[in-house]
């Protein structure tokens, strides 16, 4: 058994390939000969040309969605081709809302199983191996597929770097989903875009959190403040995601975010293992907290032992007045 | 309107975790309570069929040892009855084998939705209702931060990563809600002692007709190869803030290049 083929869904948001798509797709090349990319959306042909710079040969293009969710179209379509024996040996997932609906469908359709938050992936032996972070990132598994089939594989973002292969463009070729009946029936029917202002969380040098210890929602501004002086994105433990201070994607963690700044300041976050395995990949890390104890300060470059509510007004103040 | 709720038995999250060394699957021995990821299901079944004035809520669970006590939460919370899966030869299922057995449970209760969470706390695949749904036929909506019903159709703004859409989809079918969506109530004692006496059909692999070979570690087609240690972040430098620390963090940027 060796590895000749990979595919890799390319998601498409406002007319660009996502970044974990890119991740994928530039890592593929280095365990298979071929790497064909499967996209879905209207546009398609616009993003071709940075597919191919990043090592997709060929795109499969679904196309236009009609309003459905891509989970069952998607899946319908990449089950058909690996039912003609036109299917890779692997496929690979952005761990995206869409990207984890897909992999699921098409698992349950061609009854193979899936691996998930794979944040590794290495051939041994003419077969793929992954990497996943347990007990909140202290210890790796790792794990592979047995039994024919192609593997499905959906891999949190920033688990590669997103490197040009210098590739020309990919060449389209359709692949239409088949009819999936009523299984195919969710349909989006508007879409809410909440404004956010500054770079994306993921990909910031900077970013700042906020979590409980900051006390009440108003006082999430400050982190807004300080990230925007620092040129970075603002982020958030899942405490105060769940209590309605910011939306969920600000979060950071096992069931958020994954970051890797150059700095990271977390601000009144206690280090719960399900939030370390999402930041402490940072380069480097800066805590306050004001009480010693707190296991954020096991990973961190340096800790403030303080109130954020003394030490981060003076922070911004400072940072103002050195304009 | 009756909703079955898929809910997960864990091992207490606060308890450290463990490994079996024998196959390098999460050791699942001890008392198991409900995931709280899917109390959030739960609280939000019970809300549905509040709304739409009848019906019940069913549980339905997978979980070696006969094991009730995740469901006994649920059921004081007001879930009307229960149905759990548990048999030796699903140890070691993935989550294709527990998405299987879920949805041969699941269609015994002929619901109008079925609700799960995004993902449990102890395995957190987050595939499994989507493999459900595909199992069982059905549309499904994942990431759900509001549901409801109206009529024979469901509404729900579903999480994206510029914010949300709103997704309508017919009955029946199966949404994953995350957590945060309501507020999960706590148990009344008179929920509780209720919840002794509600009925638990406890199935077999065999009860639901599935080929044992299918499931379990038998039907896995995937395994842990090793485990190891992670590379260890050291601590750094602890400073107590006497009123100026926020200068040694302008330092400690500066030094970094980023201011
Ligand atoms: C399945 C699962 C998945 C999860 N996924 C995630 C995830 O993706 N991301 C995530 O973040 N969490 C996640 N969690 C939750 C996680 O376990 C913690 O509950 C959460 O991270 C805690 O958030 P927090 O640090 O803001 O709050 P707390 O743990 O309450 O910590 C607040 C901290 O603030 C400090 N503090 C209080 N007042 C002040 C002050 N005035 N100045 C300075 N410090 C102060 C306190 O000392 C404390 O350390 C998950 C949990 C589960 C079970
Ligand atoms: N053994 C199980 N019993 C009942 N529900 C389950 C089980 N495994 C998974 N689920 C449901 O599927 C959701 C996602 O699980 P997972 O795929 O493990 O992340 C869980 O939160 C539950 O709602």
């Amino acid at each position: 058994m060796s590895i000749d083929k990979i595919w890799v869904l390319a998601e498409v948001a406002d007319g660009k390939t996502v970044t974990a798509s890119l991740e994928l797709i530039s890592h593929a090349t280095t365990l298979a000969g071929t790497v064909e990319a499967v996209a879905f959306g209207d546009a398609t042909a616009a993003v071709a040309a940075t597919l191919g710079e990043y090592g997709a040969t060929k795109v499969h293009d679904v196309g236009d969605l009609g309003g459905a969710l891509p989970g069952v179209p998607v899946a319908s379509a990449i089950a058909a081709a690996v039912a003609s024996g036109a299917g890779p040996d692997a496929i690979l997932f952005p761990a995206t809302y869409d990207g984890r609906d897909v992999a699921g469908r098409l698992s349950a359709k061609i009854d193979r199983p899936v691996l998930t938050n794979v944040v590794g992936l290495a051939e041994d032996g003419g077969a793929l191996v992954t990497q996943h972070a347990i007990f909140g990132g202290t210890q790796i598994a790792s794990a592979r597929f047995t039994g024919e089939g192609p593997g499905l594989f959906v891999v949190r973002a920033k688990s590669f770097p997103a490197e040009s292969r210098g590739g020309g463009p990919a060449e389209v070729v359709a692949a239409p989903a088949p009819d999936a009946g009523s299984t195919n029936a969710a349909r989006i029917v508007a879409r809410h875009v909440e404004e956010r202002t500054g770079p994306k969380l993921d990909e910031a040098d900077v970013v700042v959190s906020g979590g409980r210890g900051l006390g009440e929602k108003d006082q999430y501004a400050m982190i807004e403040e300080l990230a925007a002086l620092l040129h970075g994105a603002p982020g958030a433990s899942r405490a105060i995601v769940d209590a309605g201070w910011v939306p969920y994607a600000y979060q950071v963690g096992q069931t958020g975010k994954t970051v890797k700044p150059t700095v990271y300041l977390a601000c009144g976050i206690s280090g719960a293992t399900q939030h370390l395995v999402g930041m402490k990949n940072a380069k480097n890390i800066v805590a306050i907290n004001k009480d010693q104890d707190a296991p954020i300060f096991t990973v961190a470059d340096l800790g403030i032992v303080g109130d954020v509510h003394k030490v981060v007004p003076k922070l911004i103040e400072a940072l103002k007045t050195r304009g | 309107m009756n909703v079955v709720v898929c809910v997960k038995q864990i091992p207490d999250p606060a308890a450290p975790p463990a490994l079996d060394p024998g196959t390098n699957n999460l050791s699942r021995t001890g008392k198991l309570i409900l995931d709280e990821s899917d109390s959030y299901g739960v609280e939000m079944a019970l809300q549905l069929v509040d709304a739409a004035g009848s019906g019940e809520v069913t549980l339905v669970s997978m979980a070696p040892n006969g094991e009730t006590s995740g469901l006994r939460t649920a059921l004081a919370m007001g879930a009307a009855r229960a149905i759990l899966v548990s048999d030796d030869a699903l140890s070691g299922s993935d989550a294709l084998g527990t998405a299987k057995v879920l949805a041969a449970a699941i269609k015994r209760a002929e619901p109008d939705l079925v609700l799960a969470a995004t993902e449990s706390s102890d395995g957190y695949t987050g595939t499994t209702p989507v493999q459900i749904a595909e199992l069982l036929g059905l549309p499904s909506v994942t990431f759900a931060k509001k549901v409801e019903v109206t009529g024979d159709s469901v509404s729900v703004e579903r999480q994206t990563e510029a914010g949300y859409d709103e997704v309508q989809c017919p009955l029946p079918a199966v949404v994953t809600v995350t957590a945060g969506v309501v507020e999960p109530r706590y148990p009344s004692f008179k929920g509780i002692m209720a919840a002794k006496s509600k009925p638990v059909d406890t199935l077999t692999v065999a009860d639901l007709g599935i080929d044992a070979g299918q499931v379990g570690a038998a039907g896995a087609r995937q395994e842990i190869t090793g485990v190891s240690a992670a590379e260890e972040r050291g601590s750094g430098e602890i400073v107590v803030d006497e009123g100026d620390a926020h200068e040694r963090i302008i330092q400690f940027l500066e030094q970094l290049k980023v201011l």
